[in-house]
């Protein structure tokens, strides 16, 4: 299924800011915005995962969510398949919405608990398409049969089922207009972890056989070691590193992901007592205001002065690997060397 | 995947009937004597109402059937001059007071019914659109209905039943009176519709299936009517049915002043408002049937208001 050939970039994201505004006072003024999403880029080849982890509030959902359109982004692209995304108007989006999708966290509140299940699958049939009503059921059954959902629950409602066949619902609608481009917002996050791996599982089955291409979000990173193909780190609205899967967890370069790959769970216990965990001190800095400079500049382990003052760009240091980070940075590379070095020791 | 045979689900749905029989509601209804017999109460009323023609001894609209000298007699004895007999009495002008009854529940009714369902297409309108779409649209919509909610609704009410009043010739006053009547009662009563749909659309649109519905790319419309709109009905139902006695009892108010339905047409206030100008003479019954009947219609749908109020809300159970 893995593309021979150079992959084709399926989503292009450029420069994303999706700033929401802070109103105050009287005359609901806007007197500052929080920055979920500031200056974000990655692309997203065809056919694979892309990762995209963070801690609670770093702004991964509202990026996923962006991307889709789901927000009106403040500035910048997304190119989905060669169509502009970001400023298209509501008939051209409403046009290229059978192309993207999104399977949500929540399974119980993304079904409408008034409709059956054959109404949640068929509604994007009935929107997009003219279908007889037999082709439409037909259509339905093979997505509920796709998802392994059994015919008979069709006349069902949402609140009749399990977390994970509510999930499995809302995947099925998300297929039913063959899209090519699905971003999965937490799909396992309010699951049991039995039921995580069944739809992880799905996931996987379902873009070996359709060719899809998939955003992953989770703040899960064995789950996104399992299913990414590449991962984008990200911290307080920004990208910190994006790297494949592989390169990024064995040998992760921005201090951010050293931090959050060694809070990882270790199964063995002698490994866990032996495992040199880097604890970040202090709390998230809000998005409504951050720090100056780099963004984790006041709880990097190694943040050096230049961090302080200047925002790091985010720069290709090795083949594939796109960090943000002054380490890494040549101009700054001699101080840099020090600080690497005080970090390894 | 593609040639798998389509089967027909084998378990056949079930009837909305007996989802409905086998509901929460239902069953707490089931367990309610207050909400039976307050049920009962009310279809027995409209009942009336609906077959007054069939019901009513006499038609109390057909001057020719009136005689004269059946005025005042009180209830259950036999004038003295015709030897008829009224159970409930009758009137100065000699008209049945029972007839007059079912007939005025009808117009009261009627009103109270059309009012709410005024008031409920206008409130329910205009608070999805402010929940939906926000920004200076809300801003709008709820600031008109809060300076609205600082008057008296039935002062609003007579407002715009004088303003009517004074637009329409004099020779259709009494023609448009009662459409009238329901346009002042139901915009004077939109406002609780429109803030309860409100805040139940805001929470509803912040749900991921409205998400899901925007991602299909329905237009904002369709997602008010098919999607938010069904899962804000159960408050809406409370409030109209708590709605409904105030509209009666509003209707029966603007009657009593004298601005609302015509003498041509009674209703049960303009039913009281004749009977009170004979109270202190003696002819008591002329006043007491129409406002009993007012009292028990009014706290019966009430009562079954406050019980539905409950019955939803599973928190007070």
């Amino acid at each position: 299924m893995r593309d021979t050939g150079t992959p084709k970039k399926l989503v292009e994201v450029k420069n994303l800011k999706m700033h929401f505004p802070i109103r105050s006072g009287l005359l609901r003024r806007v007197t500052g915005a929080v920055k979920a999403v500031d200056d974000v880029s990655f692309d997203i080849f065809e056919g694979e995962t892309l990762g995209l982890v963070g801690e609670s509030g770093c702004g991964k959902s509202t990026c996923g969510r962006a991307v889709l359109r789901l927000y009106e982004p403040t500035s910048g692209s997304i190119i989905i398949d060669g169509e502009e995304i970001a400023h298209a108007p509501f008939d051209k989006l409403r046009r290229l919405r059978p192309k993207m999708q999104m399977v949500f966290q929540d399974p119980q509140a993304s079904l409408n608990p008034r409709m059956t299940v054959a109404g949640i699958i068929g509604e994007p049939l009935m929107e997009h398409g003219k279908m007889s009503a037999k082709d439409r059921l037909d259509r339905i059954y093979e997505l509920m049969d796709a998802v392994g959902l059994n015919r008979d629950f069709a006349n069902r409602y949402p609140h009749e089922f399990s977390g994970g066949q509510r999930q499995r619902i809302g995947i099925a609608r998300a297929l039913a207009l063959n899209p090519k481009f699905i971003v999965c917002d937490e799909p396992i996050a309010a699951l049991d972890v039995s039921i995580q791996a069944q739809v992880v599982n799905l996931l996987e089955e379902l873009q070996d056989r359709l060719g899809l291409t998939y955003l992953f979000i989770s703040h899960d990173l064995s789950m996104v070691r399992h299913i990414a193909d590449r991962v984008v780190v990200m911290y307080l609205g920004k990208v910190a590193e994006i790297g494949p899967r592989d390169g990024l967890y064995d040998d992760p370069l921005h201090p951010y992901t050293k931090a959050l790959l060694s809070a990882v769970p270790e199964p063995d216990p002698v490994a866990h007592d032996s495992a040199n965990r880097t604890i970040l001190q202090g709390d998230v800095p809000s998005p409504a205001n951050p720090p100056k400079g780099c963004n984790f500049s006041t709880r990097c382990p190694v943040a050096m002065d230049i961090c302080r003052r200047l925002d790091p760009e985010v720069a290709e240091v090795k083949p594939g690997r796109f960090v943000a980070c002054h380490l890494y940075n040549e101009t700054t590379s001699q101080t840099a060397g020090n600080a690497a070095q005080t970090v390894g020791a | 995947m593609t040639d798998t045979p389509v089967t027909p689900p084998r378990s056949a749905p079930r009837s909305r009937l007996s989802m409905a029989w086998d509901s929460d509601v239902a069953h707490a209804f089931r367990r309610s004597p207050v909400a039976m017999i307050s049920a009962l109460v009310t279809i027995l009323m409209v009942g009336a109402a609906i077959c007054a023609p069939l019901i009513a001894p006499h038609d109390p609209f057909n001057p020719a059937t009136l005689n004269l000298m059946n005025g005042f007699t009180p209830p259950g004895t036999p004038n003295m001059f015709t030897g008829e007999s009224f159970f409930m009495g009758t009137d100065d002008q000699g008209r049945d007071v029972f007839s007059t009854i079912l007939y005025g529940l009808r117009i009261s009714l009627f009103v109270g019914f059309a009012a709410v369902g005024f008031a409920m297409v206008l409130g329910i309108t205009l608070g999805l659109i402010a929940g939906y779409v926000g920004g200076l649209v809300e801003t709008i919509i709820m600031r008109v209905a809060d300076v609205q909610l600082t008057f008296p609704a039935i002062l609003v009410a007579m407002l715009i039943f004088g303003v009517a009043k004074g637009i329409t010739p004099p020779e259709y006053r009494n023609d448009v009176a009662i459409w009238v009547l329901i346009i002042a009662i139901g915009l004077s009563d939109w406002v609780q519709f429109a803030r309860v749909v409100r805040g139940a659309t805001m929470v509803e649109k912040s749900k991921e299936y409205v998400q899901a519905a925007r991602l299909i790319g329905r237009s904002p419309g369709a997602i008010m009517l098919r999607h938010i709109l069904p899962n804000v009905l159960s408050p809406v139902l409370v409030i109209a049915t708590i709605s409904l006695a105030l509209a009666i009892i509003a209707e029966a108010t603007l009657s009593f002043l004298g601005v609302g339905a015509p003498p041509t047409e009674p209703s049960l206030g303009t039913l009281i408002r004749i009977g009170q100008g004979f109270l202190f003479s003696g002819e008591w019954w002329i006043l007491f049937f129409p406002a009993c009947t007012l009292l028990i219609l009014a706290l019966a749908v009430n009562l079954l208001g406050d019980w539905l109020r409950d019955a939803l809300n599973p928190r007070l159970r």
